[in-house]
């Protein structure tokens, strides 16, 4: 059985967590214990499916190991091992490889798992989505390492791009379509993305969908696709907002 | 006859010298719009035709491409510079995501104060000595191949040279450590396609100056 992927951070979202919610949306490959001898494997959506799966059965996600960033000395300790191709993080080990540079990383575990549409102009919309969402999800990310009096402005900035240039625009490409994904009639990297940074920024604004009845619809979807339920429940892998005591280790280990 | 790609940005390098870097390299011949003006870019944003109403705009194959890595992963697939298989593909991407990280800085830096800029451009050389070039020669002296990936020239390589090319303008004894980046550049400008790219005449923009900065300021209400 392939070995898990390993992801390398600070304990905290920052730019890993797309990467830990694009790893949690994926369907798995089984990693099922209890298939029959001949059979073949199919994914397993809970310990309770009609194959008669036994206790191991992984519900559906794909399974991540993670190595916490916490010192200097750790950060110093990946740079001087070459494990880090441009002496940064994210990096993530997965199928043999250390891979950096979130958006590459994001495009991996997209392709490996059929997030990325069927052919390449498919691909090449997701793509745009996926780059104008991380584009406003870059402001939640350094929202906290702002001084603490453009904090306040930066949140009605963020509401504002969001409202006025991104939401409009998924807004309509679901009203037009009418299907339940942005692209293609299937979950994709920027369902999923766009996903992460509507509950990010509905956690500083909350009221910030009101006049997107169609994102609205889009949030509950695909909020309970059963892999990404069980991620936004608790004891998952997913992050908190950042606080205090992560925004201190970030400043401690990148900080010259 | 497929019409040519059409580009639509400033007369100048910012989010869309890699973009006329690889249609030059893959031998692709394109036409530009310039914008000059604010009246310009509020006509573009009326017509829809920004998805998220920003420059780079690539119109071509009947699609209306915006986001600048998304236009260059299109043409890189397009032009088949995107390695051969997935483990290929993720390592031109992550090669080529990191020496973009790297020029975006040197075009951003183009609009901070004139103090600022200096401090930023020197950052940025210090970036490539220290963790850019040394990776690229540490993976052109692995394989000793002449090209970063699969033996096959891609999307990497043009963006390694255009890199290069844009940290010698800040400092020209920069590759003095790094003998095979120095090979590797001598190597890739020669192929036919780039060759013509870097001559005099072609698309290829100069370095931003201070009408650039103040046309983009300007038409973007900096």
């Amino acid at each position: 059985m392939a070995a898990k992927p390993k992801l390398h951070y600070p304990n905290g979202r920052g730019r890993m967590e797309s990467v830990r919610w694009v790893l949690a949306a994926a369907g798995v490959e089984v990693s099922c214990l209890g298939w029959r001898r001949g059979e073949v494997p199919v994914v397993c959506w809970s310990a309770l499916s009609p194959l008669g799966c036994l206790e191991g059965a992984v519900q559906g996600q794909t399974q991540f190991d993670e190595e916490f960033l916490e010192t200097k000395d750790q950060l110093q300790k990946l740079q001087d091992g070459n494990h880090l191709l441009f002496q940064q993080v994210p990096m993530v080990e997965i199928d043999g490889m250390k891979l950096v540079q979130t958006r590459s990383i994001l495009h991996y575990i997209a392709d490996k798992h059929h997030l990325f549409g069927k052919d390449l102009k498919e691909r090449t919309l997701i793509d745009m989505y996926v780059e104008g969402t991380l584009d406003l999800l870059e402001l939640i990310i350094m929202h906290p390492f702002l001084k603490p009096d453009d904090q306040q402005k930066e949140v009605v900035n963020m509401a504002q791009k969001a409202i006025i240039r991104y939401f409009p625009v998924f807004e309509k490409v679901l009203r037009d379509h009418g299907q339940r994904f942005l692209v293609g009639n299937q979950l994709s990297l920027a369902d999923i993305i766009l996903l992460q940074t509507i509950l990010a920024l509905e956690e500083k604004i909350p009221n910030i969908l009101s006049a997107f009845p169609h994102l609205q619809e889009f949030t509950v979807k695909i909020s309970n696709i059963p892999t990404i339920k069980k991620f936004l429940e608790p004891g998952s892998k997913k992050k908190p907002p950042p606080d205090d005591i992560y925004v201190r280790t970030v400043y401690n280990l990148f900080m010259p | 006859m497929a019409a040519k790609p059409k580009l639509c940005y400033f007369r100048g390098r910012g989010r869309m010298e890699s973009i006329r870097w690889l249609l030059a390299a893959a031998g692709v011949e394109f036409e530009e719009e310039f914008i000059e003006t604010r009246e310009q870019y509020e006509k573009l944003q009326k017509d829809g035709r920004l998805l998220f109403g920003q420059v780079p705009l690539v119109e071509m194959d009947g699609m209306v491409l915006t986001q600048t890595k998304a236009i260059l992963s299109y043409l890189a697939a397009k032009y088949d510079l995107y390695g051969k298989d997935l483990k290929e593909r993720v390592r031109v991407d992550m090669y080529a995501d990191g020496t973009l990280d790297l020029m975006m800085m040197i075009a951003l830096a183009a609009f901070k104060t004139p103090g600022e800029k200096e401090e930023n451009l020197a950052l940025v050389v210090k970036k490539a000595k220290t963790c850019y070039f040394p990776a690229f020669e540490k993976i052109l002296k692995d394989h000793g191949e002449d090209f970063l990936v699969g033996n096959k020239f891609s999307w990497a390589d043009i963006q390694l040279l255009e890199a290069v090319l844009m940290v010698e303008e800040l400092d020209a004894s920069v590759l003095s450590d790094f003998p095979l980046l120095k090979a590797f550049k001598t190597r890739i400008s020669n192929i036919p396609t780039i060759k013509k790219f870097l001559q005099p005449g072609s698309q290829r923009k100069l370095p931003p100056d201070s009408h650039y900065v103040k046309t983009v300021r300007n038409v973007l209400q900096l």
